[in-house]
């Protein structure tokens, strides 16, 4: 069934065309709505991609640094691929995919410096913050990296953080404080079926790929993260190509966001 | 003690302000977004599909699964554990009996109705909301439905009983009853009946009249919902 499909697929690209009608290298439109949920949660948002459609949410905790980063507060992201989202995804625990998924996300906000973890902590060495961040796909029309990531990155610009009284968090209760972002990092996956390259894949395209690769980008153009997935190898060529693919979209959602 | 005026300035027969859409999951063969004031359910329908483990199946009839589930930034304190807890596990299973009623389930013999409902936002009545959602959801599935549920929580506050409680109110310093309610609408038989705190029999009495004027607002709400999906946005107020 798949093999047939893929066919199609693969002489449609011979010709520059997509399942959808798109050109190898279009991006859907992209969308950004901030505090989706702002009784609950101190940050959230939606993004939209095409008819993919991912939000996140942001609650932070209070607790002990991390013994080797007495000054530094943490984080930590977490999706789930909700079984609403797609008939392929099922209840249970974390599925291999919805780890890769979260800790590809986690990597590039960490790594690339958006967060100053130092000015999460409260007293060294006893209290600092640390933000949870939750990601849940609720229509998976494909390319959930990039919308995952996208939702994340919303969501922490979105939060602000509770008044504290007496080292506790007053709920409900929020100050005008955000967080500092200093870098604007995007991340952006392109995956390649047979010999081309694509951006922003449908789910079926996403089923059907060869390799994957997924980039962190970024303000000045440098990497932050990288991750190849995918059942089939990739040589120099194919990385450079879908390097430079990858930084070239994220001015795209880098604008996204911006806007 | 006297309750004389609710936190919200609401009249004590009064609904939250709603809204409602279907068709807000693509993926899913039906879905529903239902608001009832700051509470946010998405409920989307998977199926009739196949059924595994197989020794589920029942030749005779089709099996109903509804599952609700708290999204981890949804509560109003700190983060919600993901994952199954008794209490949303609790809350699936009586969706679940409160849906069953108005379903036929023979239309799909030996397969599966998936309902999953995803709380964004919490203030109170999240499974009211959820079941409202989740009726709307199966309606816009096509699943062969007799009625349409909705669901309200109508409190005993004081001397008060009122319709739709809030999380303020459903906090009031000197305790309440919280007695959440669906209605099939049309027949007008009950399909959830919980309650906890203190009441009087008379006073479920006026709460059940109460949930049914709020059930017949709600499903109001819930039809202009489908009528705007499927009359070419001619929906009615």
């Amino acid at each position: 069934m798949s093999a047939i499909i893929k066919d199609h697929v693969l002489s449609l690209l011979s010709k520059g065309v997509r399942l959808d009608g798109r050109g190898l290298e279009d991006y859907r439109e992209v969308s950004i709505e901030y505090g989706i949920s702002p009784k609950s949660a101190e940050g959230s948002a939606r993004v939209k991609i095409g008819d993919t459609e991912v939000v996140a949410g942001v609650k932070v905790e209070m607790g002990a640094p991390f013994p080797d980063k007495p000054g530094e507060g943490s984080i930590m992201v977490n999706v789930e691929l909700l079984p609403m989202a797609s008939p392929e995804f099922e209840s249970g625990p974390p599925s291999i995919d919805s780890i890769e998924l979260s800790r590809v996300t986690d990597r590039v906000l960490r790594e690339s410096g958006v967060i100053d973890f130092k000015k999460l902590c409260i007293r060294e060495g006893e209290k600092v913050w640390l933000l949870l961040i939750d990601i849940y796909p609720i229509n998976d029309g494909g390319n959930l990296y990039d919308a995952a990531y996208l939702a994340a990155l919303a969501a922490l610009k979105n939060m602000k953080f509770p008044e504290v009284v007496e080292d506790k968090i007053q709920w409900g209760k929020l100050t005008k404080k955000g967080l500092d972002m200093k870098e604007l990092p995007m991340s952006c996956t392109i995956i390649k079926i047979g010999n081309y390259f694509l951006v922003d894949p449908t789910e079926e395209e996403f089923i059907l790929l060869d390799s994957r690769l997924s980039v962190g980008v970024l303000k000045n153009g440098s990497l932050c993260a990288l991750q190849k997935g995918g059942e089939k190898s990739l040589n120099i060529e194919d990385i450079e190509k879908m390097i430079s693919l990858a930084v070239e979209k994220t001015g795209l959602l880098r604008k996204a966001f911006e806007k | 003690m006297s309750y004389t005026k609710r936190f919200d300035g609401r009249k004590f027969d009064e609904l939250r302000q709603m809204s409602a859409k279907v068709g807000v999951v693509s993926k899913a063969r039906g879905s529903a977004m239902f608001t009832i004031g700051k509470t946010i359910a998405i409920a989307a329908v998977h199926g009739p599909r196949e059924l595994y483990p197989s020794f589920l199946q029942d030749p005779e009839k089709g099996v109903l699964r509804c599952n609700y589930n708290m999204l981890a930034f949804s509560g109003g304190g700190e983060r919600v554990r993901p994952g199954p807890s008794r209490r949303s596990k609790e809350i699936s299973m009586i969706t679940q009996k409160a849906l069953l009623p108005v379903i036929d389930l023979k239309a799909f013999p030996g397969r599966v109705v998936d309902i999953f409902i995803e709380l964004v936002q919490t203030d109170a009545g999240t499974r009211c909301a959820g079941i409202s959602a989740a009726s709307l959801a199966l309606a816009d599935a096509g699943i062969p439905m007799k009625d349409m549920v909705s669901a309200v929580a109508v409190g005993r506050i004081a001397d008060k009983v009122v319709l739709d409680v809030n999380k303020e109110e459903e906090d009031y310093p000197d305790g309440m009853a919280d007695i959440p309610i669906a209605i099939a609408n049309r027949t007008g038989e009950i399909t959830l009946l919980q309650a906890d705190g203190e009441f009087t029999l008379d006073e479920l009495k006026q709460a059940i009249e109460l949930a049914k004027k709020g059930c017949a607002k709600i499903k109001e709400v819930q039809i202009a919902a489908l009528k705007e999906k499927y009359m070419n946005g001619g929906g009615e107020e």
